[in-house]
């Protein structure tokens, strides 16, 4: 009895100790797969650079990785006015940058200047640029900013997720952050040393200052190979994006290591040639035109067999121009597109083709043969085609495979509109569907089965038209939300893009990381990094 | 029949052997290369498929013997262009020397300097992207051997400049032997190895250059397989791990090659 009696106090006593073994300090390793082009958070426009702003930078709102929620940063309130054109921020009070000058609204107000300033060139500031005039940036009060824009900007908060506030007197300029980690050291092409801010204004529910890891060593690596090597040796503690086959690879190894955050944001997609520009036939230009081909061809590719043999299982079937996992702007209604051969040649036989000897053949009697040009290189999108190319086979089109270097491939789409078919990835950086303005309106550069038009070509081109625009300038985001799930009924109608996979985001982290919850949204692998902790070895028993 | 000679007819034995493979593919291979069994990708050798499956279920054996149809066939046809070209031009620039050897060397050295791939990459983009497989397969090797002359030139200019001031060639010339004579009946029988290495180097090394312009979008075409194509599999190591027939192609190549040079007559039998 008083064996079982000790025994429960023990259990207790590590029931309410801290994690096994996890500590503070130490040094997480991992890799960026480039080299950062800018340290300056307002020039930012590559994912190195991004990942170290992610890192370093202090921002007034930020976007919670796992519950996509809006959080308080550095503002610990803000307010929007009702013409969506202001929104006023309340400044956390005593913080400081990592060279000690303190964080005053006049920071938030010198950020704000130079993002908007075109002289800057800032990528981050165009996501701003809502209309002609002047962004007007006030500081009545040392811990009080309102912002002004000329004309009214949709999810206009969860863009400064992405601002990072430089201080507008340190001398030591955009070196001094105020994000959990500082740079200490960089060596171009080989690695850049983060060091903890010794003034990082958050702390965990104990009281204890953030965050608990000392140094994160990022090293400069563009081979995926020799970063998945240095993992297993343990040179490395994470991987922050892993390809489904080394993915599989490794969970056969040591499934401890792998984590699979789930469906991510990216869509594959393949789309014809509507441009009216384009140097093609006219009957070809004419199938392309032609929904019910459209819709045929997505009847007849099998989504389900390009998840399992080209991601070894790790994607999903892609049916709409947003991925499940953005939980808000996803449109549930969606049907999934069925695989059916057989009801892909009804609809082209309704449509006016017809099938002659295992070929099919459109009212002319011009065989359906198209080429589907997609970047070489790219072994995913290579096996798609192939595939899509035997799919295709079934119902008697005859499709051409033809990889092109990515310039010469972004050339056609975009200059000389040179090109039948494309399978190419849109990257959605932001889940806001505003972030895709230029994809939807039909004068749009990304607009890519016809863009740049000067009015809209078709009547459902006009209607999305429509539709984002007064998504974006809806006063509540139950309004934009109905708005933007009609644009994906439409498109999930017409077919402009025809979705084929979402790709799973495929994480690997050692099993001394402790606190590592990957998840969808960029950084995948460390967005909680002020969380991590270093763990004890794996054999004394891991923490997760 | 000495060991040399027996060594010759087994290499002759296996290169015929290989050719006839290639040449009937479609008997030997019990399926069509672009077959997709998607439900055995990268499955291992059995009764079923000998070599295997590649990654998207195909029959590795089918495509090997395909793809030995293509690369045999059409690898050898650019070599030999080029080694023409070569031989040619190479020959004229060594026995005639002045301006007319400072003019061929300077296109050689201009082709040399110039990047290939970027070359390749222009005249993918003049070539329009609807052409069937086996049309871009054949322009591929074409512009292999158009393009790939100005290093065996150098190797036969060499040559040539040393046959020129060989005694032999100078006793020729005092005896009253015409240009014609000489070059038909001293000068080519003493080329004759330099080009006949220069043609089996040109292979594997055109078989490996197709596979590069393959990732350009300017090789053999999906789903045609050719061995370059073939070799790109053995970029996932994993997948060679699981399955080492994949090594095939690879190992095919490195016999057609050692069989090449052991045919090949040797300089002293030349001599």
């Amino acid at each position: 009895m008083s064996r079982l009696q000790g025994n429960l106090a023990l259990l207790i006593l590590v029931a309410l100790a801290p994690p096994v073994g996890a500590q503070t300090g130490g040094e997480l390793r991992f890799c960026l797969h480039g080299e950062p082009k800018t340290f300056n958070p307002v020039l930012v426009d590559d994912e190195a650079s991004e990942n170290i702003r992610y890192l370093t930078g202090g921002v007034l709102i930020r976007l919670n990785r796992q519950s996509q929620a809006l959080e308080s940063a550095l503002a610990t309130s803000w307010t929007i006015s009702h013409d969506r054109r202001t929104i006023t921020f309340r400044l956390r009070k005593g913080v400081r940058f990592s060279d000690g000058t303190p964080f005053r609204s006049e920071d938030v107000a010198y950020t704000m200047r130079l993002l908007m300033d075109p002289e800057t060139h800032s990528p981050t500031g165009d996501a701003f640029r809502s209309g002609e005039g002047t962004v007007q940036v006030e500081a009545p009060a040392l811990d009080v900013a309102v912002i002004t824009f000329p004309a009214p900007i949709a999810g206009l908060e969860r863009l400064f997720d992405q601002v990072a506030i430089l201080s507008s007197h340190s001398p030591k300029k955009e070196m001094a952050v105020l994000g959990p980690f500082l740079i200490a050291d960089y060596k171009a092409g080989s690695y850049v040393l983060l060091e903890k801010n010794p003034n990082y204004w958050k702390h965990d529910a104990q009281g204890r200052a953030l965050p608990y890891i000392d140094r994160v060593h990022l090293d400069i690596q563009r081979n995926r190979d020799i970063e998945l090597l240095r993992f297993r040796r343990g040179e490395l503690q994470l991987i922050n994006r892993l390809e489904a086959e080394q993915f599989d690879r490794l969970q056969h190894e040591n499934p401890a290591v792998t984590r699979n955050a789930g469906t991510g944001l990216d869509a594959e997609e393949l789309w014809f040639n509507q441009s009216p520009a384009a140097p093609l036939p006219e009957h070809k230009k004419a199938w392309f035109r032609t929904k019910e081909f459209r819709k045929a061809i997505s009847m007849a590719i099998n989504r389900a067999d390009l998840c399992r043999i080209v991601y070894a299982g790790y994607a999903k079937p892609a049916y709409g121009p947003v991925s499940p996992s953005n939980h808000f702007w996803f449109n549930a209604a969606l049907e999934e597109e069925k695989y059916d051969p057989q009801g892909a040649l009804r609809l082209l036989r309704q449509a006016g083709f017809r099938s002659a000897s295992d070929t099919l053949q459109d009212r002319a009697g011009n065989r359906v043969e198209f080429t589907l040009v997609t970047n070489s290189g790219n072994a995913a999108r290579e096996k798609m085609a192939s595939m899509i190319q035997e799919d295709l086979s079934q119902v008697g089109i005859k499709v051409n495979v033809v990889t092109l270097d990515f310039p010469s491939l972004i050339e056609r789409v975009t200059r000389t509109f040179d090109y039948e078919a494309c399978i190419l990835g849109l990257v959605n950086t932001d889940l806001d569907p505003n972030s895709q303005m230029t994809v939807w309106l039909s004068s749009g550069e990304n607009h890519q089965w016809n863009p740049g038009q000067a009015a809209p070509a078709t009547p459902w081109e006009a209607e999305i038209d429509k539709l984002m625009r007064e998504q974006a300038a809806a006063p509540t985001e139950k309004e934009r939300k109905a708005k933007f799930d009609r644009v994906q009924q439409i498109v999930a109608e017409q077919q402009p893009f025809i979705y084929l996979i979402n790709k799973d985001v495929l994480v690997a982290v050692s099993s001394n990381v402790v606190g590592a919850a990957p998840v969808v949204l960029n950084p995948p692998g460390f967005w909680n990094v002020e969380t991590l902790r270093l763990g004890p070895a794996p054999e004394l028993g891991v923490q997760k | 029949m000495s060991s040399r000679s027996k060594l010759r007819g087994v290499c002759s034995a296996i290169l015929c052997f290989i050719f006839a493979v290639g040449l009937f593919a479609g008997a030997v291979s019990p399926y069509s290369y672009a077959k997709q069994f998607r439900e055995r990708p990268n499955a291992a050798p059995s009764a079923s498929h000998w070599l295997g499956t590649d990654s998207l279920g195909r029959d590795l054996f089918a495509r090997l013997a395909y793809g030995t149809r293509v690369s045999l066939l059409l690898a050898p046809a650019a070599a030999l262009l080029s080694t023409l070209i070569a031989g040619v031009f190479g020959g004229l620039a060594g026995l005639l020397g002045g301006w007319c050897q400072r003019l061929i060397l300077a296109a050689a050295d201009l082709s040399m300097a110039l990047p290939l791939l970027f070359v390749l990459l222009a005249l993918r983009a003049l070539l329009p992207l609807d052409i069937s497989p086996v049309v871009s397969v054949m322009a591929t090797f074409a512009l292999l051997g158009l393009l790939g002359w100005p290093s065996s030139l150098r190797v036969v200019w060499a040559a040539t400049k040393n046959l020129r001031n060989s005694d032999f060639l100078l006793l020729a010339r005092a005896t009253g032997c015409g240009r014609w004579r000489m070059i038909v009946r001293h000068v080519l029988p003493n080329l004759r190895p330099v080009l006949l290495a220069q043609f089996c180097i040109s292979i594997p090394l055109f078989v490996l250059t197709e596979a590069t312009l393959s990732m350009l979008g300017l090789g053999v075409m999906e789903p045609l397989p050719s061995w370059g194509n073939l070799l790109r599999g053995l970029e996932d190591l994993s997948a060679i791990g699981a399955n080492p027939w994949r090594l095939s192609p690879l190992v095919l190549l490195a016999l057609v090659v050692i069989c090449f040079q052991l045919i090949l007559p040797s300089q002293e039998e030349t001599a």
